[in-house]
């Protein structure tokens, strides 16, 4: 019984092409199945018009079975080469998910020991001591976050992202980020505004998957700036969705860099020039959240000008 | 005095979260493996339960399981504190009768505290 449902499950296309997280047109056996077809195809053609135009049936024979050998032949090749890269690729997460579950336990404890010893409950630190305390912390965050966001891909990538949906308020939710983000915004000298829309009415979606999208957006708006910075927060209804977007006055994206910004771990050359911090994963993830939620995101920018980065959710 | 077991092979945590807890008031009993943690659960009949998940000897279901079927332990509330995110180990582990499931690294050592403080005054 465990035999056949082994072999059962093997002859599952879309099981085994679920395995590699690609859509059905790169998944090597899918590609296989389609040449099958191709093959069995071209034979039956080359039969009817062997057997029309030429007479002796040995030479039509010899044709199918040369088509057939050379189709299979190319098959073969194909495929293998679209099975190795896929597994590659699913090596390639497999060894990022294995890292980071392994980084995830000291740096836990890291973040917990640093919490005890800043508290002052070990004693009093010394004048001098925080700033450095200040530093280990920070670090300390930084690396936290990055395998958190690492984390995140990894689940995106292997398609094990839990989706729980739930009515709320983006417009509680961008009040309160907006709240959040106070102390970061005055700390960059940057004005956030945001206008209360009336009526606008309640999403049904997965909350916090969609607070890191509107913290992800808030986050660059304020790093990204120049000097005297200006944020805009704009929520909106739109038909059936509703639509937050963040304009920023600040570096903008080179037209060059534009269809890369989605990407995992890009990070656009003149930001680089700006900041050393930043993963690179935050948009990428952003477009699988949005994503999973049914929704849109997009951007425009003009480099030196700023940018505005936006999405729209369905209501329901 | 509320005692708690904490069931965790991070010798690390074991000293950092043990020392909040301490001075919050409350007695910690260390385990540093599954066996070692049930065996205490049984003798000492603790008030919590901070149970970690990947542990040697016993994995922390197997040893939620025991504890929820020994008639002197499955009333001890169970905090499951783990760094696995996964559903299916946070269903696992309600399904067995954890009372709650805390992932590390969502959380601030305050808000840990503060937790077990809410468990332990109900």
């Amino acid at each position: 019984m465990n035999f056949l449902k082994r072999i059962f499950s093997k002859l599952n296309i879309v099981e085994q092409c679920k395995k590699y997280n690609l859509s059905l047109w790169q998944c090597p056996q899918f590609l296989f199945l389609v040449m099958g077809i191709i093959i069995v195809v071209s034979s039956l053609t080359a039969y009817a018009f062997g057997t029309r135009y030429i007479e002796d049936p040995l030479t039509v024979a010899l044709i199918i079975q040369l088509l057939a050998g050379v189709l299979l032949v190319m098959a073969a090749i194909i495929t293998r080469s679209f099975e190795r890269l896929a597994e590659a690729n699913r090596l390639k997460s497999e060894f990022i998910s294995i890292v980071s579950h392994q980084l995830r336990s000291p740096l836990s404890n890291l973040k917990w020991t640093i919490e005890l010893l800043t508290s002052g409950k070990l004693g009093r630190i010394e004048e001098k001591q925080v700033e450095y305390f200040k530093i280990i912390r920070e670090n300390s965050n930084r690396m936290h976050e990055l395998v958190s966001d690492l984390l995140t891909v990894s689940r995106i990538e292997s398609a094990k992202l839990p989706f729980k949906k739930q009515r709320f308020s983006m417009q509680e939710f961008a009040k309160n980020l907006i709240m959040e983000y106070k102390p970061l915004a005055s700390a960059s000298n940057v004005e956030v505004i945001f206008k209360e829309v009336n009526g606008l009415p309640e999403v049904s979606s997965d909350p916090s998957r969609i607070k890191l999208v509107m913290e992800n957006f808030l986050d660059n708006a304020i790093r990204y700036v120049n000097e005297k910075g200006r944020v805009e927060i704009k929520l909106s209804q739109e038909n059936n969705n509703i639509r937050f977007s963040v304009k920023d006055n600040g570096v903008g994206i080179p037209e060059k860099d534009k269809k890369y910004i989605f990407q995992k771990f890009f990070r656009s050359g003149n930001v680089l020039k700006y900041q050393t911090k930043g993963s690179g994963l935050g948009l990428y993830i952003s477009k699988a959240m949005i994503k999973k939620a049914k929704g849109k995101i997009g951007f425009q920018s003009k480099e030196n000008k700023g940018s505005t980065f936006w999405f729209t959710i369905p209501i329901n | 005095m509320k005692t708690i077991l904490f069931i965790e092979d991070e010798s690390a945590l074991q000293k950092t979260v043990g020392e909040i807890l301490k001075q919050e008031g409350y007695e910690v009993i260390p385990a540093l493996d599954g066996e070692v943690g049930l065996k205490l659960a049984q003798r000492k009949t603790p008030d919590l339960i901070l149970l970690d998940l990947v542990l040697p000897k016993l994995h922390g279901f197997e040893v939620l399981k025991k504890l929820k079927e020994n008639s002197e332990t499955k009333n001890i509330p169970v905090v499951v504190l783990t760094n696995l995110e996964g559903i299916e180990d946070v269903d696992k582990a309600i399904e067995l009768g954890a009372q709650s499931y805390l992932v590390k690294a969502q959380y601030e050592l305050k808000e840990l505290v503060e937790k077990v403080k809410k468990i332990l005054n109900e």
